[in-house]
């Protein structure tokens, strides 16, 4: 279990405000958070991999990552994270990305064949397009096995058919390695395909949309 | 081809020496220097930067001044090596190096610096988020990364310690085979009026510089035209 409280102010185009956040999220659940540009949505998952600070509490699973007394350090929460703009070590071979992260050679491989981006294995990444980009920057984050995967609209720079494919690519990795998901998204097709929570973080205050209701929405 | 033989090609390889013994110091020195300027959102920052570039608006004989008082015996450093290693930093070698290191410092640290900000801040975070520490970041993501910047950084610091001129002449004097080097020669020949060898050292200066030069536009290019950023 995830449990968050966590407060910050933001310095957003919408002027001052605070984000608040007090939520539990179940071992296993893939949560969806859309909103507005610039209400927060990122800044939440970037104060749970450790990236900003935020002041409150984070613990997953028992063990505290964050309260008033001790902050965990970004190198020893093991989140898998995903940027939008896939954050790649352009020095190295698609291969080279993920051993980087981890040396485990058969993690590697499966995650580069569930990823259908075997072939590419030797490839320098400044030479991929971007949806290949994306599906490394996929297998990478999953490299330490995270107990928590966080993506910062990890499609939004692909044309619909990528998106599509990649939404089920991301499916299969929550699943097959069952893990926590949270993942910032705009687009309601994925939050219904893929959340099982969908939150909705506006002005940095969070509601919870039920999935009926965003059925009914859209 | 008599008039070679009759050149005293000291001078030339004490510039280069002194410019390759600064360059390897500077490097180990200024490189994590950079990486933490870059990394840093410490409010002080602005003050570290400006110490950084002194040297490039200081007159090398203001830089020279301090670095005189700093390495003489009268100072607290230079007595203390002096008493306790029998090492004399004023009108030496040594001296010459260390005054090198702080006046080609600004040149190994800004291409460096603004090589690493130029990077990606989500890459290193990548990097971080991969339970690498900022030292790996730094060596197996940050500096592959910015290689232009690298070749800038050692090329242009070798080319301005060997062009160097007002400092040396502060700190070392002029005395032949440790602290002559081919910026003082020069200046000394035309002194006497010996324009013939004079001409010769400001030549393969010209040249060195000139070579040097070209090859960091030519490997920026390269590289630029092969990541594609050239069409």
């Amino acid at each position: 279990m995830l449990k968050i409280e966590i407060e910050k102010q933001l310095h957003g185009s919408n002027g001052e405000m605070t984000l608040t956040v007090n939520e539990t999220v179940n071992k296993g659940d893939f949560i969806v958070i859309m909103g507005e540009s610039g209400a927060g949505k990122s800044t939440l998952i970037r104060c749970l991999a450790g990236l900003e600070k935020a002041s409150g509490s984070i613990v997953i699973e028992g063990e505290v990552w964050q309260d008033e007394s001790k902050t965990v350090p970004i190198q020893q929460r093991n989140v898998g994270f995903v940027f939008q703009d896939y954050a790649l070590f352009d020095n190295m071979s698609v291969k080279e990305n993920l051993l980087f992260v981890n040396t485990d050679e058969s993690l590697a491989e499966e995650l580069l064949e569930m990823m259908e981006i075997k072939g590419l294995a030797e490839r320098n990444v400044q030479f991929l397009s971007g949806g290949q980009k994306q599906r490394v920057a996929l297998a990478r984050a999953l490299m330490r096995r995270p107990r928590l995967l966080l993506m910062d609209e990890p499609l939004s720079a692909l044309d619909p058919r990528m998106r599509h494919k990649l939404s089920q690519k991301i499916k299969a990795l929550h699943k097959r390695f069952g893990m926590t998901t949270l993942m910032v998204s705009h687009d309601v097709n994925e939050a219904k395909n893929l959340a099982d929570r969908v939150w909705f973080v506006e002005f940095g205050e969070l509601k919870e949309y039920n999935r009926t209701y965003l059925e009914e929405l859209y | 081809m008599e008039w070679l033989q009759q050149i005293e090609w000291t001078p030339l390889l004490l510039s280069f020496k002194l410019a390759a013994l600064t360059v390897s110091i500077l490097f180990v020195v200024a490189l994590p220097f950079a990486w933490w300027l870059s990394q840093s959102h410490s409010r002080f920052k602005p003050v570290f930067e400006a110490v950084t570039a002194l040297p490039i608006v200081l007159p090398p004989s203001v830089l020279g001044f301090y670095m005189l008082l700093l390495l003489s015996h009268n100072s607290l450093l230079g007595h203390f090596l002096e008493e306790s290693f029998n090492i004399k930093l004023a009108f030496s070698f040594t001296g010459l190096v260390i005054a090198s290191c702080f006046y080609s410092f600004p040149f190994m640290v800004q291409p460096l610096q603004s090589g690493f900000e130029s990077l990606n801040a989500h890459m290193i975070e990548a990097s971080y988020l991969a339970g690498k520490s900022s030292r790996t970041t730094l060596w197996k993501v940050a500096l592959p990364n910015i290689k232009p910047s690298l070749v800038t950084a050692v090329i242009i610091s070798f080319a301005h310690t060997v062009g160097e001129f007002g400092v040396v002449l502060m700190v070392g004097g002029n005395i032949p085979h440790e602290t002559r080097v081919a910026s003082v020669a020069i200046y000394d020949l035309v002194e006497v009026m010996d324009y013939e060898k004079a001409n010769i050292y400001a030549g393969v200066l010209l040249l060195f510089s000139f070579t040097i030069l070209v090859s960091v536009y030519w490997f920026n290019y390269r590289h630029k035209l092969r990541v594609g950023t050239v069409l």
